[in-house]
């Protein structure tokens, strides 16, 4: 894949054993970044994370500021779960922590319709229907099924791929220009998840 | 649609599946990687590894176990069997495994379940009840020590105060069914599952096709275990899915 390294970026939401797994299993070269001084090595960045909206208060105005401006300089950006959701302004989950804003909306709750028995959070396999193609979605069917876990949800705007439907439909996969982000977990989602992962190294060598 | 989850359950004991296992067409019999290799073929949802015997040199080949699962199958992996503390759970998310099972060490230490939601996020922390029906039905007493000690709780109570501490799904095994093949205990479940908002696996108990129809239907169960109906083949979990959407109930094909 590429020769200079991936940046994946550890704000301390979860363990980032998994995606590095599947990353290496995939070939591609990744580092983590101590400081914001590292990204300017980076051919791309991923922002991983699980959890509370609260934590991406850790990735603090140096981060955003030398994230933003690797985006500026084209390199691609990927989101994962609670990284896709930082992508966006912000979230009512933590209302005090701004996002990165590349992309436009809030997230919020996921709503469960009155009188039904769904539950939230949202775990395990669902479909993905998709509203339009994008290089991330290449190869992917139309209803394939991914791995979720979360409870806050992205707004469905011309910047969505896929959505999924969980009481309520979400942005499931989203896509615009070189930023790109998964509410699913791509690292657990089996064949489905490694094509989506080749996908945006394909974008990101 | 959320689908229903088949999680296939391996007990290990020193790097070695341990319940009887059809070897037939496994190269190396009783290696777990294999077998979870061959579940992940079949379209399991989800793998659990469980220790049995939880001393310390299975411990070291436990780790082994994760890592060489963790190596080449991206679906989720959650670990269990004596994890009492958080050096514990650190060795097996650091292997790999994506979800900690708590189960003896939830009770003797209650505040494990938050420390550990805090540390790796509620979705990491599955907490696993062993219950059993007590007294006249409606109440199912929760028992610690593989099912050896009775701990003075009720299975609902128990899960509702589990969710509350930050697990994020409960995993329910009956010890009446377990290993008996007479089906889930739908009952319990059910009343498991009305209770909490996280999702609740069922276990124990697993024969027949019908019996998942049953637990996912009557039981409420979001996801349910199993593990000698698969290990033995006597169901291929790709029949178990086909079945299953049959009946109208959401899979993962």
């Amino acid at each position: 894949m590429s020769s200079t390294p991936i940046a994946l970026i550890d704000y301390h939401a979860g363990n980032l054993t998994s995606v590095k797994k599947a990353l290496a299993a995939l070939g591609a070269s990744v580092f983590v970044p101590a400081s914001p001084e590292d990204l300017s090595d980076a051919s791309a960045v991923i922002v991983p994370g699980v959890g509370h909206f609260d934590a991406t208060r850790a990735l603090g105005p140096d981060w955003i500021e030398a994230i933003l401006q690797r985006v500026g300089e084209g390199r691609p950006l990927f989101g994962i779960c609670l990284g896709m959701q930082w992508l966006y302004e912000g979230s009512e989950e933590a209302p005090d922590v701004r996002g990165l804003g590349v992309l436009s909306g809030e997230c919020r709750r996921l709503k469960s319709p009155p009188g039904s028995q769904l539950k939230i959070p949202h775990v395990g396999w669902n479909s993905i229907d998709k509203s339009r193609d994008a290089s991330i979605v290449e190869g992917i069917a139309n209803g394939a099924q991914a791995y979720f876990t979360h409870s806050y949800v992205a707004p469905i705007t011309a910047d969505t791929v896929a959505s999924t439907e969980h009481g309520e439909a979400f942005a499931s996969v989203v896509q615009r220009g070189q930023v790109a982000g998964v509410q699913f977990h791509p690292e657990k989602s089996g064949e489905v998840g490694l094509q989506i992962l080749r996908n945006w190294l394909r974008q990101a060598a | 649609m959320l689908a229903k989850r088949i999680i296939a359950c391996l007990d290990v004991r020193n790097g070695q599946v341990v319940k009887g296992i059809n070897f037939e067409g496994l190269r190396s019999a009783g290696d777990p990687a294999s077998l979870a290799r061959r579940y992940n073929s079949e379209g399991i949802d989800e793998l659990v590894i469980l220790d049995i015997t939880a001393t310390l040199e299975s411990r070291r080949a436990l780790a082994d176990t994760i890592r060489a699962v963790a190596r080449e199958l991206f679906i989720p992996l959650a670990v269990g069997g004596g994890i009492r503390s958080e050096g514990d759970a650190d060795a097996a998310v650091e292997a790999g495994a994506d979800k900690v099972s708590l189960n003896t060490a939830a009770f003797s230490n209650p505040a494990l379940i938050t420390t550990l939601a805090n540390r790796y996020g509620s979705q990491a922390i599955v907490v696993a009840i062993d219950a059993k029906r007590a007294g006249d039905g409606g109440h199912f007493a929760v028992y610690s020590r593989s099912g050896t000690t009775s701990v003075n709780r009720d299975a609902v109570e128990w899960a509702r105060e589990a969710e509350s501490r930050g697990a994020g799904e409960i995993l329910l095994t009956s010890i009446d069914r377990d290993g008996t093949k007479a089906g889930f205990d739908c009952e319990m479940t059910s009343a498991v599952s009305s209770a909490v908002s996280i999702p609740v696996i069922a276990s124990g108990g697993a024969g027949t096709l019908d019996d998942f129809v049953d637990v996912f239907t009557k039981g409420r169960a979001d996801a349910a275990l199993a593990a000698s109906v698969f290990h033995y083949a006597e169901t291929s979990v790709s029949a178990l899915k086909d079945y299953l959407q049959g009946h109208g109930i959401p899979v993962r094909i």
